[in-house]
């Protein structure tokens, strides 16, 4: 913020649509160690904070009959639940507060960033690379404790003629370990791309007659945002189970 | 005076700070900021995890199923009702056919009653018939002998005026002879 009236003070345009992405000591200091509490720690905390408060405290008064914030708490167990069963299959569903736990984690973080002034912790690609190397790691363990060697077969498509197998080996092989960085960096630039679109506009309506205009795109971008917010969560997390299911059952 | 000057202090330091820190390129590739992202990242997850796993999932979970009990019960409660809802109406109509079968043979048994008080009855009622049907005769047979004797009463008496009046003597006995041999003829 401090910035674009830095620059509108000078007359001319700036922008400086990535300063939201800029990770800050949060008590002062200029040295950011593995340990020091930042802004991307504050707002962390406060999606944990958040998932307490949903899940936690909205499912306190277990009621049958159930109140707004228990509804929405019901709403997005039954939600992530059921899409566990259905891509996992039954054996699947032990894995499913792990993937409740990405799911509720970005999907608070996400909206937590749309906040005015507040940071986007899954816009950074530290962040998202943990969470897609996480999935990765998991199912890649998961599946040799699981099926021993028996999970290559996930490379071996025994459904196409034995010519093109070693062809299709070498392309599941490059499909497989390219996950997760599409994984990752699907979430992180969503997000980066339109808080930075946001910011851009932003920066336009200091011209008083272009003002309106920004102020508009502005309302129509955070729409989308808000729709991008729920269903990159959504993605990822599909993609998780999607992923798991070849850990569990590797065989086409 | 020196607040201004502090003010203007104050601007030029948060420009200079601002300058410092807009970032040249992404700061989403400044690789300093790293190991502090994954490792504040990993106490969250772990946090969620244990929050989601010890607390919200097994709570949640357990409200869902309870629910569910609740409405399997109802559900079989109310199906529980229906059926004593249609035995109760089975018996119903039972008892009702049971009350018409009573009724009727109520109805036949006071109709035999009637139809054997009223047989006696009739029984009675013509033996009475017959018995004053009887002394009926009797009398009228009384009232007839009574009557002959009348007649004959009257034709002696009758005849023997007649004779003193043709001027004869009239034996009383003769007469009566006389009229009693007419009589009977």
């Amino acid at each position: 913020m401090a910035s674009e009236a830095h620059g509108a003070e000078e007359g001319g345009l700036v922008f400086h649509p990535m300063d939201q992405f800029i990770i800050k000591p949060l008590f002062g200091g200029d040295t950011i160690a593995w340990y020091t509490p930042t802004n991307a720690s504050l707002w962390m905390a406060l999606a944990v904070l958040a998932i307490i408060g949903l899940l936690v405290l909205g499912s306190s008064k277990r009621a049958i009959v159930p109140t707004r914030m228990q509804s929405i708490a019901e709403l997005a167990y039954g939600f992530i639940y059921k899409m566990v069963e259905d891509i996992c299959g039954k054996d699947g569903v032990k894995y499913f507060p792990y993937v409740m736990t990405l799911f509720m984690f970005i999907v608070c973080a996400n909206f937590l960033g749309l906040l005015p002034l507040s940071f986007t912790t899954t816009s950074h690609f530290a962040v998202t690379t943990v969470l897609a190397l996480a999935v990765f790691l998991t199912v890649t363990i998961l599946g040799f404790v699981l099926n021993g060697t028996k999970f290559l077969g996930l490379f071996w498509v025994s459904s196409a003629p034995l010519a093109l197998r070693p062809v299709l080996a070498i392309i599941e092989l490059i499909s497989y370990f390219v996950r997760p960085v599409s994984h990752s960096i699907r979430l992180a630039g969503n997000v980066m791309a339109g808080h930075a679109v946001i910011k851009v506009f932003a920066g336009f309506a200091a011209i008083t007659v272009i003002s309106p205009v920004s102020v508009l795109a502005i309302t129509a971008m955070y729409g989308l945002e808000v729709l991008v917010a729920f269903i990159q969560a959504y993605v990822f997390t599909i993609l998780t189970c999607v992923y798991l299911k070849d850990a569990l059952h590797p065989s086409h | 005076m020196a607040t201004e000057t502090h003010d203007a202090g104050h601007t030029a330091a948060d420009a200079a700070h601002a300058a410092a820190d807009s970032a040249p390129g992404m700061p989403q590739l400044d690789f300093a900021t790293y190991p502090n992202q994954i490792f504040w990242l990993l106490v969250t997850l772990v946090v969620i995890y244990l929050i989601l796993s010890r607390v919200a999932l097994p709570r949640i979970g357990g409200i869902l199923a309870e629910r569910t009990g609740t409405i399997t019960n109802d559900l079989a409660a109310a199906e529980d009702l229906k059926a004593k809802a249609v035995d109760a109406e089975a018996a119903y109509n039972q008892a009702l056919a049971d009350a018409r079968v009573e009724a009727q043979r109520i109805a036949a048994e006071a109709r035999a009653e009637i139809q054997a008080g009223l047989d006696d009855a009739i029984v009675k009622a013509d033996a009475e018939i017959a018995a004053k049907a009887a002394e009926s005769e009797k009398a009228i047979a009384e009232i007839r002998a009574n009557a002959l004797e009348s007649i004959k009463a009257v034709a002696d008496d009758t005849a023997v005026e007649i004779v003193t009046a043709m001027g004869g003597t009239a034996d009383a006995a003769a007469v009566s002879d006389a009229v009693a041999n007419r009589v009977k003829g």
